[in-house]
C-alpha cells in the first residue's frame, strides 16, 4: 500500500465533492488509480480524455506513482 | 519572460511597461474578454479555475518556446482565475520585438498554445440558469469538440 495525495480541479472537483484528499491505494500508476476512483465517485470523463500530472509535472499514461506522490488528473483544458 | 495566474484584475499598463526595450520597434498584445454568448447560448458569467503550479510551469514553457521560434525582446502573459463577468479580461499576452512580424506571430502562437495546453478550466453560467464545464461534456454533439473558447 502507498499513500498518495490527489488534487481535483474543475469538473472532477465537483464530482468528487472535494479539492484534495490523501488516500491509501494498491494502484501502481495514475491510470489504475483513476479507474479505481472513477468507480467510487462516478467521474464522467473517461481516462482517455484526461492527462496525468505527478508531483507537478505532466506524465504520460499510465504514469507510475510512488508512496508520497501528489497526483492530479487534468480534465480537457479551456483557458482563454 | 513570465506567465502568471492571478485572481485579481489584470493590470494592463503595469504589464505593458515590462515589455519596454530599447531595441523594440513593435509591441503586440492580445486580450481575451468574457463575452455574452457561446455556441448559441446566452452567457451570464464565466468561472475560471487553474492548477496554478503546473499552469505557470507550462505557461513559462510556452513563452520559452516563443522566444526560440520568434525574434523576441520580451514576452509576458497573465491568466485570471475566479468568477468573471461579461467584459472582464480573462487573459493578456504581450510581446515586443524589433519588427512587427515576429510580434504578431509570437502573440498568436502564445495565446493558441496557452488555450491548448495550460491546465485552466472554465465553467459557463448561462442566462437560462444552467452551467457547464467547457470541453468536458461526455454526451451530445460537443462531447469531443474543442468547443467554447471565450476568445
Amino acid at each position: 500500500m502507498k499513500t498518495l495525495t490527489v488534487k481535483y480541479f474543475a469538473i472532477l472537483r465537483e464530482q468528487r465533492g472535494d479539492a484534495e484528499e490523501q488516500l491509501r491505494t494498491e494502484s501502481v500508476d495514475a491510470q489504475s488509480l483513476y479507474e479505481e476512483l472513477q468507480a467510487q465517485h462516478g467521474f464522467t470523463l473517461p481516462v482517455d480524455r484526461l492527462r496525468a500530472a505527478v508531483n507537478g509535472e505532466f506524465r504520460p499514461w499510465p504514469a507510475p506513482v510512488n508512496d508520497g506522490d501528489e497526483v492530479v488528473f487534468i480534465p480537457p483544458v479551456a483557458g482563454g | 519572460m513570465h506567465f502568471k495566474i492571478t485572481s485579481k484584475t489584470i493590470a494592463v499598463s503595469e504589464l505593458a511597461n515590462t515589455l519596454q526595450h530599447e531595441r523594440a520597434g513593435a509591441c503586440a498584445t492580445f486580450e481575451g474578454w468574457v463575452r455574452n454568448h457561446n455556441e448559441g447560448q446566452a452567457v451570464a458569467s464565466l468561472e475560471y479555475e487553474a492548477y496554478a503550479e503546473l499552469a505557470e510551469t507550462e505557461g513559462n514553457r510556452i513563452l520559452d518556446e516563443a522566444r526560440e521560434k520568434f525574434d523576441l525582446l520580451a514576452a509576458e502573459a497573465v491568466h485570471r482565475v475566479g468568477h468573471l463577468q461579461i467584459g472582464d479580461m480573462a487573459v493578456w499576452v504581450g510581446v515586443a520585438s524589433a519588427h512587427r512580424g515576429p510580434a504578431f506571430d509570437a502573440c498568436r502562437f502564445i495565446i493558441d498554445e496557452l488555450k491548448a495546453r495550460v491546465p485552466i478550466w472554465k465553467k459557463e453560467h448561462y442566462v437560462a440558469g444552467e452551467s457547464t464545464w467547457i470541453n468536458c461534456a461526455t454526451k451530445g454533439e460537443f462531447s469531443t469538440d474543442d468547443a467554447g473558447p471565450s476568445s
